[in-house]
């Protein structure tokens, strides 16, 4: 992964109360509802240290909510939600701020400052948190940049609004991993209307922080194709609970009604990601 | 329709609230580390700087419009030479500060509250708060800070070209002596005279802060929201403006007796 990071140490290594049971996130029992609709209700599950989660399911079912509740956006009604060791409703706001900047997130659209321009934005954090000089943040934000394949001599004083959707997403992975190297990285439908070449690039970019890097991730996506080729371990929501979870050859042989009609239209993948799988001894 | 009533009372008070404890956020981000200058200059600047223009048109037309009227009435009593108290007091006490803060209201509020919404909209204000930054503090505070500091200076000058449009319409209309108008308006700029034109401002600041930024922070509904959030916002600010004026004033008079 082209040289180290800037001021970064190589692979995540978490201390023994920040994965407690070996999980660097656990929702224990969780319910969240918000105008008398229950999102999630219930749900438990697990995400090891240094493991990519997918999570899968169809539109609207909370798997965005997940994610809002790992960075303590929203509380859930019932339920613990661990983070590094740490249950986020319950630690106050000052500890809250600290763990978010352990925490790197991807949104959806990107969410990139839009009045910022691309060097700002992914130095965002570092100008905002850290006490670098100004230089140093620049330095941080090239790499990072040309990290995730962007040219960094010509995208770091253009405007987001400037670049392609696709570059707009590796932007905001970006700005991500400069928050101090986060221990964690959500990304919350990363390759979601992209075109294919954008989509095999953020995919490979996923794959290469959990391989080298060893963070820690969860991967909310309806795209099967990109969640076998990034995901350790694979979770399906459905009617507001966990329907499904386990790994690539779970999920190829269950017999889960909703899952095989949600997955019917990949099942080509998902029987071609269970025999690469397979040879690779799921190469974890 | 006692329902409806109710359910209306209902939300508006729950509206109230938020309101409140929304602007005390907003007041105690404004005194606690971190305050992100930057944005402070850069508010301060676009409140300041960029409102002049609009100011100081409005008010030398306005204050010309009402030394015209002022001019009329008195001539045919034959007391044009009260040009310049009647000025000073009207325009100081009432006008100036009101025109400043409606004028600076549509400008700002609606600015305020469309930029926020829409930075809400496309998850930007989440982004913050995932960075570990208080969104409150890092949008909300510097815009108040930097209007509580500019709408006092920008009314003071309003007022100032108000009173020599006053001056243009004592010289060609009622055909007094400048030196005798501006002797007047030096009289009439009495200790509460000041304090009112002074007070208000910074009222004013705090109203059009507070009502802009809470509504951008909570609008909700995409891009038509934003639209709904940024209208509803100059609307209230703005009655908002003028209640103050009234209660305001009559705090005013009643502390100091008159």
């Amino acid at each position: 992964m082209g040289g180290s990071a800037p001021g970064a140490s190589g692979a995540v290594r978490l201390a023994p109360e920040e994965a407690p049971g070996g999980n660097a996130i656990v929702f224990d029992g969780v319910t969240y509802a918000i105008g008398g609709r229950t999102i999630l209700e219930d749900v438990s599950f697990g995400v090891a240290a240094g493991c990519i989660k997918v999570i899968m399911g169809p539109s609207g079912i909370g798997k965005s909510t997940i994610l809002r509740l790992i960075l303590g956006l929203i509380r859930p009604q019932r339920g613990r939600v661990l983070v590094l060791g740490k249950d986020v409703a319950r630690i106050s706001g000052e500890e809250r701020s600290d763990l978010r900047q352990r925490i790197g997130m991807v949104f959806q659209n990107g969410a990139l400052f839009d009045s910022l321009t691309v060097g700002e934005n992914v130095g965002y954090s570092l100008l905002d948190h850290g006490h670098l000089r100004l230089d140093e943040v620049e330095r941080r934000a090239r790499y990072y940049l040309e990290l995730v394949g962007l040219d960094a001599d010509r995208l770091l004083d253009a405007l987001p609004d400037e670049l392609s959707v696709g570059m707009q997403r590796r932007v905001a992975i970006a700005r991500a991993l400069a928050s101090n190297q986060p221990a964690i990285m959500l990304y919350d439908e990363p390759t979601t209307g992209l075109d294919p070449a954008s989509v095999e690039t953020i995919t490979d970019i996923i794959v290469r922080l959990r391989q080298e890097m060893k963070v820690t991730g969860i991967v909310v996506t309806h795209e099967i194709p990109h969640a076998l080729k990034v995901g350790n371990r694979f979770l399906f929501l459905y009617d507001r609970r966990v329907a499904f979870e386990g790994s690539s050859e779970d999920l190829a042989e269950s017999t889960i009604p909703e899952l095989a009609e949600f997955l019917l239209p990949f099942k080509i993948s998902v029987a071609n990601a269970f025999h690469s799988f397979s040879a690779e001894g799921n190469g974890q | 329709m006692l329902k409806n009533l109710l359910y209306s009372t209902q939300n508006f008070l729950r509206g109230l609230q938020d309101l409140t404890l929304f602007s005390a956020r907003m007041v105690a981000a404004a005194f606690r580390p971190p305050i992100y200058w930057r944005d402070v200059y850069e508010q301060t600047y676009f409140a300041g700087v960029g409102s002049l223009p609009v100011v100081l048109i409005s008010a030398f037309f306005a204050g010309q419009a009402l030394a015209l009227q002022f001019a009329r009435q008195l001539a045919e009593n034959g007391s044009t030479t009260l040009l310049g108290t009647l000025m000073t007091i009207a325009v100081v006490r009432a006008l100036g500060p009101d025109l400043t803060g409606l004028v600076v209201a549509s400008r700002l509020a609606s600015g305020y509250t469309a930029e926020i919404g829409s930075m809400k909209s496309s998850y930007q204000i989440d982004a913050l708060t995932a960075f570990g930054t208080d969104p409150v503090a890092k949008l909300a505070a510097p815009r108040l800070i930097g209007l509580v500091i500019t709408l006092p200076i920008l009314t003071f000058v309003g007022n100032a070209v108000m009173l020599v449009g006053g001056a243009i319409m004592a010289k060609y209309v009622a055909h007094t002596s400048l030196s005798l108008y501006w002797s007047q308006v030096r009289s009439a700029m009495v200790y509460g005279t000041v304090l009112i034109g002074t007070l208000k401002p910074l009222v004013f600041a705090f109203i059009i802060t507070f009502v802009s930024c809470w509504k951008g922070f909570r609008s909700s509904g995409g891009t038509r929201g934003v639209g709904r959030a940024t209208t509803e916002s100059v609307v209230i600010a703005s009655v908002l403006v003028l209640i103050f004026d009234f209660v305001l004033t009559r705090v005013v008079f009643a502390v100091l007796g008159w």
